[in-house]
């Protein structure tokens, strides 16, 4: 139990048969050092070992050959304490855990992630759901989102789609941040005729920090999953950099745009559904096209086809990229073209090549604002002649969780294509508003 | 006179000094403050678990008082980082340097790697309800008048946000402030008496000015002091701003100390803790027709008043802790904090308040209180009322047992209020976003070959060097604008001359009431370039320095400009001379050895501020004598 440690300070530990968290004595350099050893900084050297002093401050202590590294006390255990609160209320919410920040707390002690969110945490983040809800919690999976895969989204898909049909008001999940609005996509298009709201919600300040935005994010998203009068897949996180306003965003239409704000995820090229102010009064902006609570009739289609790739065009982008894609049995590309939809025109013969294949190939833009339209310069007449098929306003990525989804649906290339011009879940908008504008 | 030694105080010193470095600890931004801001935010916080599972519980009840801070977003120096809104950078390593420096200086031992922490404070003060803070050195020592006196620790950490206003549950802080470096250096409990402590800090304060690296002025250094008696308890009081609030402070404290013991002595006298009952009364119908103008307040916002008997405690209440302060302000700092109460108002000091003899016999019969008994009264929404008379009730049984473990903050007349309870070892979590820093060997001796001159070293290295005498030199090395007086004399101007301009002019400036705090080093600078050129001669600098500081963002030349200095040439002032004894010939002849008066009190009217004073008195004794007058003064 030496998580970090290697070499020579890793040595020197394991010859005093040392553990983390024990009360040790460091005799180095001439100099006597008593503390708990902690666990070591992953980037960290192995020629220090962490300690925390009695005063409650870390230090690095410097080792070499002739340190003496002695165990004064063992670390004592100390069993985790339920204080056994029920949440006893009568909307009944699913509250799923996928990972991310949200779901994480650093064990000081060991340096171990600790899975542990309880009952007991989300009642001090969510207070309503002390006896206003009556919450189901599980945990589901533990990954973080870069890590997640399409497998992982039907996966989640399935299981929402089962607390679903046991008749829960609402679903609330977990989620980390980085790739959330592509899983909030996935299940948007997998999950067709939700009957109630699917909030995904997650943090960009960790829990265990007092000034998490985790808290107000998870209230307003049990808030809309109990509350809210619209169905559908939605992302619930900060509206602003204060801590009063969260905004509903559909699942196909967000987008993480910060690496760090709060209010790192916008609506691109559409509204936001609602806004929750104070974690408790929702305020709705655009239900447009939304089904209302109850409406729907739930149709679960949770496949997705892997080998679907997102290339971004830049200037140089070479044609061996896109054969390699042709060669390996990719069945779908989406590009993120330049300006209203383009790509070099020395790459138009590599893509006819690929659709001539029967390769799904579609175009977005990497301005993320603004629709395509490949009609108004020949290299988009062009493409569209190799078979390229325009999104719309769709964003970049929603359009790759689709191909993968429509994919998963058919094998027909052409029923393929008309598919992905299909609005299924909001994805695509006929009208671009001025309110839409770049943040 | 008080025995200090006798009595057992220990003292321990915090002295927390603002490092000048050019960007601040975690992030990029300069280290200023400023007079407006372009965006505010509003922000809650949640008190943490610990790894024990544990929540502070006075950070708890900061939290459930529903507090909301609004953070004022500054243009040049804040970003993200310090709206919580960007990881920390690494640590600043300028910092870091100064404060290895420091260390040095003090016989500390540099730690082998700095681990940043976080100290968990959730009264707003940082963004992300932690202090960042790193143990750079511990160990050393201080000599001061003959002892020793030992340095426990020193540590790098981040200023705090800067509060504007507190309006209800309302706090207004300013980012400017937040990650500005300090330095802290703690002592060990080594002082014995309130005199010393003083010296202490003043020794301290003079080994981090001999740095040359840190802030001056007023805020940018803050004390905090750990203070107990035999018998009583450890009190940390903070942010003692003002040295010689030092001690005062202490005295109070030992003498507050002292009266608890004493007031312990009469409460036992009199009852026990078993006799004593927690049993608040809602008293608002029996003052709902009261004049008092706090009652009045507080019925129109439908607030309730509680009511606490206080069984044979008569007279008690009032007993004095501190000048001004009485057992009752100790009570009503605890219904404050803990109850989010206004306050407590007791029957050792009504009828008052507007409250009459009339009504405080009906609130004593409300609780069944015979004249015997003491009644606590506060207003507020009820739960506020009940939770700050329990806070009240438990202060008051602690009592029984003496001094309690306090959090005090310094007021500005040395005596001290509640501000928490001490806060636990266990609110240090390592800051897992920045990867700690190793401290060479090589940077180690680096520094150390570098050492600047103690601020006594250079006292004599000027007076050996530049001839001043040594108040002048122990002036010029004290006051803040050492640096600028080793450029001055770089450039020529003569050492007596800027000594005195950096200390006797700035001073007598401040005293009128001109904000030389605005003047910056590079003003100095072409000041005194200006003076070694001839520009600007020296009578002319009071204006000129006085008119910079109401015009900071200006320069030296804009001043001249605006203040219309020109200075004249020798042939100019030869020119004017000539005139003034031809048009005065008889009377300079009359006048014999005033002659030489004479003329200057008429060429000076002329010439003030535009030519050297002393030069010109030596033209004029040269052309009287030329002209056959008796150039010998009178």
């Amino acid at each position: 139990m030496l998580p970090g440690y290697r070499g020579l300070a890793k040595r020197l530990l394991e010859e005093a048969g040392v553990r983390v968290g024990d009360f040790i004595e460091i005799v180095s350099g001439g100099r006597r050092f008593r503390g708990i050893l902690m666990p070591r900084y992953e980037l960290a050297d192995d020629l220090h070992i962490s300690l925390k002093l009695e005063n409650g401050y870390n230090i690095g202590v410097a080792v070499d050959k002739d340190t003496k590294v002695r165990l004064i006390e063992r670390r004592v255990e100390r069993p985790f304490e339920e204080r056994g609160r029920v949440s006893r209320g009568g909307v009944r919410i699913s509250f799923i855990g996928t990972g991310g920040t949200i779901l994480s707390r650093i064990d000081y002690e060991t340096g171990a992630v600790k899975p542990s969110f309880t009952l007991e945490d989300l009642i001090d983040m969510v207070p309503e759901a002390e006896w206003e809800y009556r919450v189901d919690m599980l945990e589901f999976m533990k990954v973080f989102s870069e890590d997640l895969t399409p497998r992982h989204w039907a996966e989640i898909a399935l299981k929402v789609a089962e607390k679903v049909r046991e008749g829960f008001e609402g679903v609330v999940i977990a989620h980390g941040t980085d790739t959330m609005g592509y899983t909030a996509a996935a299940l948007s298009f997998a999950l067709q005729g939700l009957p109630v709201p699917v909030v995904l919600v997650g943090s960009q300040r960790s829990s265990d920090r007092p000034s998490s935005d985790a808290a107000l994010n998870l209230r307003s998203a049990f808030r809309y999953a109990g509350h809210g009068k619209y169905a559908g897949v939605f992302v619930a996180m900060h509206g602003g950099m204060s801590d009063d306003e969260i905004h509903i965003h559909r699942g196909t239409r967000v987008r993480k745009l910060h690496t760090s704000r709060r209010d790192a995820f916008r609506s691109v090229n559409a509204s936001i559904v609602a806004r929750v102010v104070g974690g408790r009064d929702i305020q709705y902006v655009d239900v447009d096209g939304l089904k209302g609570r109850g409406e729907g009739e739930l149709v679960v289609k949770a496949s997705f086809e892997e080998r679907v790739a997102l290339v971004k065009m830049y200037p140089g982008l070479q044609e061996d990229i896109l054969e390699y894609l042709i060669g390996s049995g990719y069945r779908g590309i989406v590009l993120e073209g330049t300006g209203l939809g383009h790509i070099a025109r020395r790459l138009i013969p590599v893509v006819r090549r690929a659709t001539s294949m029967g390769i799904v190939v579609v175009m977005t833009s990497q301005c993320i604002w603004g629709r395509v339209n490949m009609n108004v310069y020949s290299t988009g007449r062009e493409l569209q002649q190799a078979g390229v098929i325009g999104l719309e306003d769709m964003l970049p990525e929603t359009a790759l969780v689709k191909l993968m989804w429509v994919l998963g649906q058919t094998d027909d290339p052409e029923e393929a294509g008309r598919m992905m011009l299909k609005n299924f879940a909001g994805e695509i908008g006929g009208r671009s508003l001025p309110e839409y504008g770049v943040v | 006179m008080v025995d200090y030694i006798k009595l057992g105080l220990r003292v321990g010193l915090e002295v927390h000094q603002q490092l000048d470095t050019r960007h601040k600890l975690f992030c990029n931004c300069p280290t200023i403050l400023e007079d407006d801001y372009v965006l505010e935010i509003v922000r809650r916080l949640r008190p943490v678990k610990s790894e024990l599972g544990e929540v502070d519980p006075a950070a708890l009840f900061e939290y459930k008082r529903g507090r909301e801070f609004v953070y004022q977003v500054t243009r040049n120096s804040t970003c993200l980082v310090e709206m919580d809104e960007e990881p920390p950078h690494p640590i600043n390593r300028e910092a870091v340097e100064i404060a290895l420096t420091t260390a040095l200086m003090l016989g500390s031992k540099p730690v082998d790697e700095i681990h940043v922490m976080r100290k968990e404070v959730i009264d707003g003060s940082n963004t992300t309800g932690f202090q960042r803070t790193a143990i750079v050195a511990m160990g050393g020592q201080l000599r001061c008048g003959g002892r020793l006196i030992g340095i426990q620790t020193i540590c790098l950490e981040e200023d705090a946000a800067r509060k504007i206003r507190e309006d209800g549950r309302r706090v207004v802080y300013r980012l400017d402030r937040l990650g500005i470096p300090l330095i802290e250096i703690a002592t060990e409990p080594d002082i014995r008496t309130p005199r010393e402590a003083r010296e202490v800090a003043l020794a301290i304060g003079r080994i981090l000015r001999a740095t040359g690296r840190v802030k001056r002025g007023l805020g940018t250094i803050r004390q905090d002091l750990n203070i107990s008696i035999e018998g009583g308890a450890k009190t940390e009081v903070k942010g003692v701003q003002e040295l010689d609030l030092i001690p005062k402070v202490i005295e109070y404290e030992v003498s507050r100390q002292l009266r608890l013991l004493e007031l312990r002595e009469k409460l036992r006298e009199r009852t026990s803790p078993q006799e004593l009952e927690f049993n608040p009364v809602d008293v608002t119908e029996i003052l709902k027709g009261s004049k008092s103008r706090i009652i009045r307040r507080g019925l129109k916002r439908g607030y309730r008043i509680y009511a606490l008997r206080l069984k044979k405690l008569s007279g008690l209440i009032g007993f004095e802790l501190q000048p001004g302060r009485r057992f009752g302000t100790e009570l009503s700092d605890y219904a404050r904090f803990w109850g989010g109460v206004t306050g407590i108002i007791h029957t050792d000091e009504l009828p008052g308040y507007g409250i009459t003899e009339e009504e405080t016999e009906m609130l004593r019969k409300a609780v069944g209180a015979t004249g015997k008994d003491a009644v606590i009264i506060t207003i507020g929404p009820r739960e506020n009322c009940i939770e700050g008379l329990k806070a009240v009730y438990e202060r008051v049984l602690e009592a029984f047992k003496g001094v309690p473990e306090e959090t005090r903050a310094a007021r500005p007349d040395g005596t001290t209020s509640y501000s928490r309870p001490r806060p636990g070892a266990a609110r240090m979590y390592p800051e897992t976003d920045i990867p700690p820093m190793v401290v060479s060997r090589e940077l180690i001796e680096r520094l150390r070959e570098n050492l600047p001159k103690t601020l006594e070293e250079r006292v004599e290295e000027i007076m050996m060097r530049d001839g001043l005498n040594r108040e002048l030199a122990e002036a010029v090395v004290d006051s803040e604008y050492y640096r600028a007086y080793e450029e001055a004399v770089a450039v020529g101007v003569s050492p007596t001359i800027a000594a005195r301009i950096l200390t006797q002019t700035i001073k007598s400036l401040r005293r009128s009431g001109v904000p030389v705090e605005k003047i910056g080093e590079h003003h100095l600078t072409q000041l005194f370039r200006a003076l070694s050129e001839g520009k600007i001669v020296k009578e002319a600098i009071e204006d000129v320095l006085s008119w910079i500081a109401r015009n900071p963002e200006k320069d030296i030349s804009d001043a001249l400009q605006a203040l219309g200095i020109e200075t004249l040439t020798e042939e100019e002032v030869i020119k004017l001379i000539d005139e003034i004894i031809e048009a005065n010939k008889e009377e300079i002849i009359k006048a014999g050895p005033r002659a030489l008066g004479i003329v200057m009190k008429r060429l000076m009217r002329q010439i003030r501020g535009r030519f050297d004073g002393g030069k010109a008195k030596r033209l004029v004794e040269k052309m009287l004598k030329e002209k056959g007058a008796s150039p010998t003064m009178a």
